[in-house]
């Protein structure tokens, strides 16, 4: 037992290597952030490049929607920052992964943004068109808002996705929380900063998937 | 006496989706403060022939006049401001249901019209006062009943100042005694001198309130003329087939 706790949840190596894995999740936060701000971005255009009347444009967002879903993300990553190099693009680990993360995210966010304008009536942008208000304009304050809050635990979800997929960095010996902690095992041959480490993502995402799972219940319920 | 403005003309209308032709040639005049009645059996093009008139629908041929105005060939970039002149009125009510019902009302005012907030709401409450809802003025669509919804979406029509309102089945899908209050409004809105183009099933109310009734089956307008004209004495054995289709429909909804 006590060999156990000296092995797992050894407090003294923790709190030495706390200052090592603080920094390794600010950069798996920055990291989200960058990935889930564009992702949400560009997904959204995605989606709304998706639902054009214009084919040209329709056709080539659902390829590229299609393309970045199917792809496994540890691929993107590992092509972007080890097999671009062979074209003369050579990529900070930081920007490969963002690009690599933009890619497939943005296709995921789409599909959501895509699934909840779908779930808007046709009469609403009916009706606010026939008040003279401009596509955009209906888009902007008629059916966005009811299509984000039809996907919310969607987007939710997937933003939890988003986190537990930057531990995918690590492979690029990009030092985020996962990579950090790693390291820290490595130095101390203790595998307490690991559980740590799983300790700090739980802490940001077990909050997150209690509300998801309040929301869908709350959906189940209506 | 000054002669009567025509607010809406309608000439030579087409519409076709596709290989099927759904409006053949419509035409229709409707002169300010008239109340125009549209029946016909279901399919007849009744809706269609509304929604070519702000341009929901783009006609195959024909022209269409708002007061006076040709709509029928501006560019897109100018529907929206055509469409502030014509007020629409669904079955559906189609209130925004993440606004409140005030927020509802104001929304076109201040975006498309680019009225200043405190007016767009002293007008929404003025229209809402209208048709006797200023008092769920933060209620959200969810919780009125549908005759209430319909009574906001009239309010939020008429609040852009249109010439003339268009109603398509304005009470088709509401329980029957919630039907009355939406056609109260309506008759208020008559006795004010509002242009109105209504399509619904609501024979009685034709009677009462009805200028014209136009009769549409087959892609034309088959018939037309008062009510009296029209249920008392129809013509043409089309609209003697579809009225007593259509009485034997309501004495059976009657017996439900
Ligand atoms: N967007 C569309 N695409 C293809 N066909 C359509 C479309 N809209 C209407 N139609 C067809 O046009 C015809 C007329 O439809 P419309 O809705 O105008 O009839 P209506 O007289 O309003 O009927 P109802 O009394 O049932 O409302 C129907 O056969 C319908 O299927
Ligand atoms: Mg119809």
């Amino acid at each position: 037992m006590d060999t156990f706790i000296q092995t797992f949840f050894n407090l003294d190596i923790m709190s030495q290597a706390f200052p090592l894995l603080l920094k390794g999740a600010v950069m798996t936060l920055k990291l989200c952030a960058v990935v889930i701000v564009c992702g949400l971005a560009g997904g959204l255009m995605l989606a709304l490049a998706a639902l054009s009347p214009n084919r040209a444009l329709r056709w080539s967002a659902i390829a590229y929607i299609d393309l970045f879903r199917a792809l496994p993300p540890l691929v993107l990553l590992v092509f972007v920052y080890s097999g671009l190099p062979f074209a003369g693009v050579r990529l900070s680990p930081f920007m490969a992964v963002v690009i690599a993360f933009f890619l497939n995210n943005s296709s995921y966010f789409a599909e959501v943004f895509r699934a909840g304008i779908n779930a808007v009536p046709k009469g609403q942008t009916e009706a606010a068109r026939a008040t003279g208000l401009s596509q955009a304009q209906a888009l902007t304050y008629v059916v966005l808002p009811q299509a984000v809050r039809n996907v919310l635990p969607d987007l939710l979800s997937n933003t939890v996705e988003v986190v537990k997929l930057t531990s995918l960095a690590s492979v690029v010996s990009l030092s985020e929380l996962l990579y950090s902690a790693n390291m820290a095992r490595s130095v101390t041959y203790n595998a307490s900063p690991l559980v740590l480490a799983a300790g700090m993502y739980l802490l940001v995402l077990w909050p997150l998937v209690r509300v998801i799972a309040r929301y869908q219940r709350g959906l189940a319920v209506n | 006496m000054t002669q009567p403005r025509t607010m809406l003309e309608i000439s030579g209308l087409e519409k076709s989706f596709g290989d099927i032709e759904v409006l053949k040639s419509i035409d229709l005049k409707v002169q300010e403060g008239e109340l125009v009645f549209v029946i016909g059996p279901s399919g007849s093009g009744k809706s269609t022939m509304l929604r070519c008139c702000n341009r929901l629908e783009e006609p195959t041929s024909g022209a269409i006049f708002i007061e006076g105005e040709r709509i029928t060939d501006i560019p897109r970039r100018d529907l929206d401001r055509m469409r502030l002149k014509v007020g629409m009125v669904f079955q559906g009510f189609h209130l925004y249901p993440h606004m409140s019902v005030l927020k509802n009302v104001m929304l076109a005012q201040i975006k498309a019209l680019k009225r200043a907030k405190p007016e767009a709401e002293a007008r929404a409450l003025e229209m809402l006062d209208q048709v006797g809802l200023k008092h769920k003025a933060d209620a959200m669509p969810a919780e009125l009943s549908g005759g209430q919804q319909q009574r906001v979406a009239i309010a939020r029509a008429l609040a852009l100042d249109p010439g003339v309102m268009l109603f398509d089945e304005p009470t088709s899908a509401l329980d029957p005694e919630l039907v009355g209050s939406v056609l109260k409004v309506m008759k208020d809105l008559r006795d004010k001198g509002m242009t109105m183009l209504v399509v619904s099933h609501e024979m009685q109310f034709a009677r009462e309130a009805a200028d014209r009734v136009i009769f549409m089956d087959g892609g034309y307008v088959v018939e037309q003329g008062t009510p009296e004209e029209i249920f008392g004495n129809p013509k043409s054995d089309r609209l003697k087939t579809f009225l007593s289709r259509v009485s034997h429909e309501d004495a059976g909804a009657e017996a439900d």
